[in-house]
């Protein structure tokens, strides 16, 4: 991938975050949801009413067993050599994924003010371009042609209703 | 014969005009989404799921299966052509697939995989064809406890066939019971877990969990690998075919083999992925030229898509009869029969014949017609996989988007489902497996209400799980299977011990 920008800096291949300190810190929130599940159902009773178990007995040993799974994990991480030198993601792999990501982050914000077809037709396009180094002209295009054709399978075949935005109620589509 | 009547009765349920053109669409489309990156049979099935809220639901469940065993045929494509898999059963298929193109024969490579999965899928659904009736009669019998038992079995059999990574499938399949426990408690009325938010008041939706944790997830960790496919070009005209065809029979002994390991681990949660690796590493121990295996035999592609296959087809088995699926896009089957008002389990054999034999009629037509499909359109779906990434990454995520809307109508779908799209990115890179947690999820309501209900029965006793012989032996299996690791490693330390 030499002419790829995203690929080609010089320090893609360095890590950006080890193996080790990813799983430690997933094992962490996992630990605090089970914190979160097991308070929660004693707050509402993780016992044994007159008519039957409470609405917390079952999530309790559901959160119980989250602390004690997660806490395993965190105890064999803490202890693993090996993985604290392997690499989770490379910066030239992060790099990509945030490349896709924080595009996708804008578009599902523009669904609620543009609506689905319009924010569509600004992603793909805008994604072909940056990332594809495509002509506009033909992003575009091919923007449009996929925004149509969802249009009208959605729409006007199937008749499913999908959120739309002020350019829809200009045409008068909605 | 009962089954044969009743699947005559079936065959004509399946074979109306309209539920042919859905299954052909229903195939095409599938194979499309097990081409596609970010796309599987889970997921699609997901996406696609609202579409079929309209349609009566025979004809739903026929499209949506029929999806799945496109996706299932469309797996092998990537595989042997692009060095890539598309769904994470036909990783083995690479080994042998991949070299078999790179030396030419690509044609051969593929022949052998469709009809291999074509053999393994109809070893399945003869299978369930007559097994189901059996095991739903059986299942009659059942009460509460005897379903808390199951579905113990199934959640234990996940963590002990995990190797090695025991703790991390607890943790994944009690994220999916927490989830699942989100929101309006029916029995008590009281809110759980809600913290005041009422839009957490429906809980989580599974289908939101599977669209983000296996489409958006999928396609972050694609993504790393760079942007570009590299693969072999195909051509399969009817010659290779049929010389293909001229060779297959040599290994039908693998074929046997892999249909039997495959229709086990389909009906125990074990799924079609673990069935493709067990097989390959079965054939390639007592196969003649085993040590070849790796370098592109046919033989190599036979086994690993005979069995994914046929897991893949006998993971419908216990969603129809016990209604506990056995992979996750059997889960999304089974949300499936929520959703259109029919409640999975053994009384469907009963009530609803017509849905039940319907659909295991055109488990034999889909495959037929899945066959005919992929044998027939092979330059077309790898021509899809030669659309620049940068073009189908944003068109996949749309498709997601739309998806996940679908579902409730709702906004709120659409962020949840890119913040599971980036745990399910954390999760596979950390090995956390996925399946335990969507099937979580699905049956954590469901496991909750049949353990209340016999802890209410019981007034509080666990012996209640050991009552009578038959929940006795299933809760005894359960136990075994979840601690069979320990188990198995403490068996052959005594043996060691002995020998020594």
């Amino acid at each position: 991938m030499q002419n790829d920008p995203i690929h080609s800096e010089d320090d893609a291949g360095r890590s950006a975050a080890s193996m080790r300190s990813v799983e430690l810190v997933v094992a962490g929130l996992i630990f605090a949801l089970g914190l979160l599940v097991v308070s929660d159902s004693w707050r509402l009773g993780a016992g044994w009413a007159e008519d039957g178990p409470q609405a917390g007995y079952f999530p309790f040993y559901i959160g119980l067993l989250l602390c004690i799974s997660s806490a395993v994990i965190f105890w064999r991480g803490l202890r693993d050599r090996h993985s604290a030198a392997q690499a989770f993601v490379t910066r030239g792999q992060f790099r990509m994924v945030l490349a896709l990501l924080i595009p996708t982050l804008f578009y599902v914000l523009g669904i609620y003010f543009l609506g689905i077809y319009v924010s569509s037709i600004l992603f793909v396009a805008l994604f072909m371009v940056f990332l594809g180094k495509y002509h506009w002209l033909r992003s575009t295009l091919v923007a449009l042609g996929v925004s149509v054709a969802f249009f009208l399978l959605f729409e006007v075949w199937f008749r499913v209703p999908l959120p739309k935005g002020p350019l829809e109620a200009a045409l008068g589509l909605n | 014969m009962e089954e044969i009547s009743a699947l005559m009765h079936g065959f004509s349920v399946a074979l109306s005009p309209f539920n042919l053109m859905l299954m052909l669409i229903g195939v095409v489309l599938g194979v499309i989404i097990g081409v596609l990156p970010g796309l599987g049979g889970a997921n699609g099935v997901a996406i696609l799921l609202p579409l079929t809220f309209a349609m009566p639901p025979t004809s739903g469940i026929i499209m949506l299966s029929c999806i799945y065993w496109g996706a299932l045929f469309g797996g092998a494509i990537t595989s042997i052509l692009f060095n890539i898999p598309g769904e994470p059963w036909s990783v083995a298929t690479t080994f042998d697939g991949y070299p078999l193109a790179q030396k030419g024969r690509a044609g051969a490579a593929l022949t052998a995989a469709f009809t291999s999965s074509f053999i393994g899928a109809l070893v399945a659904v003869v299978m369930i064809t007559f097994l189901s009736p059996l095991i739903a009669r059986f299942a009659l019998q059942f009460g509460t406890p005897e379903f808390f038992s199951v579905y113990l079995l199934t959640f234990c059999a996940f963590v002990g066939m995990s190797k090695g990574k025991a703790m991390k499938t607890v943790a994944a399949m009690m994220i999916g019971f927490a989830l699942a426990a989100v929101g309006l408690d029916t029995v008590t009325g009281q809110l759980r877990l809600t913290f005041g938010f009422t839009e957490l008041l429906q809980g989580f939706d599974f289908l939101i969990a599977v669209i983000g944790l296996f489409g958006i997830g999928e396609i972050l960790q694609t993504l790393e690998e760079g942007l570009a496919f590299k693969g072999v070009s195909a051509k399969l005209n009817m010659s290779v075919v049929m010389e293909t065809w001229r060779e297959l029979p040599r290994y039908w002994m693998t074929s046997i083999r892999s249909s039997l390991v495959g229709c086990f681990m389909g009906i125990v949660p074990g799924g079609a992925t673990p069935a493709s690796f067990m097989s390959y590493g079965i054939a390639k121990r007592f196969s003649n030229n085993g040590e070849a295996f790796g370098s592109g035999q046919i033989e190599g592609v036979v086994a690993p898509e005979t069995a994914a296959h046929a897991a893949g087809t006998s993971a419908l088995l216990p969603m129809l009869t016990l209604g506990v699926p056995g992979s996750p896009t059997a889960a999304v089957l089974l949300g499936g029969l929520l959703i259109w008002g029919l409640q999975p389990g053994p009384l469907l054999f009963v009530e609803q014949k017509d849905f039940v034999w319907g659909l295991i009629a055109s488990m034999y037509l889909g495959n037929i017609a899945g066959l005919l499909v992929v044998l027939t359109m092979v330059p077309l779906f790898a021509a899809i996989l030669r659309i620049p990434f940068a073009i189908i990454a944003p068109v996949i995520l749309v498709i997601c988007a739309i998806g996940a809307y679908t579902v409730h109508n709702s906004m709120l779908d659409v962020y949840l489902m890119v913040f599971f799209g980036i745990m399910g990115y954390v999760f596979k890179k950390l090995d956390y497996p996925l399946a335990p947690l969507v099937l979580a999820l699905v049956l954590g309501d469901r496991a909750e209400a049949s353990f209340r209900q016999a802890m209410l029965v019981s007034q509080g006793e666990l012996g209640v799980f050991f009552s009578n012989g038959l929940v006795g032996s299933l809760t005894a299996l359960a136990l075994t299977l979840l601690f069979w690791p320990m188990l198995a490693a403490a068996w052959a330390g005594m043996r060691a011990g002995t020998l020594r």
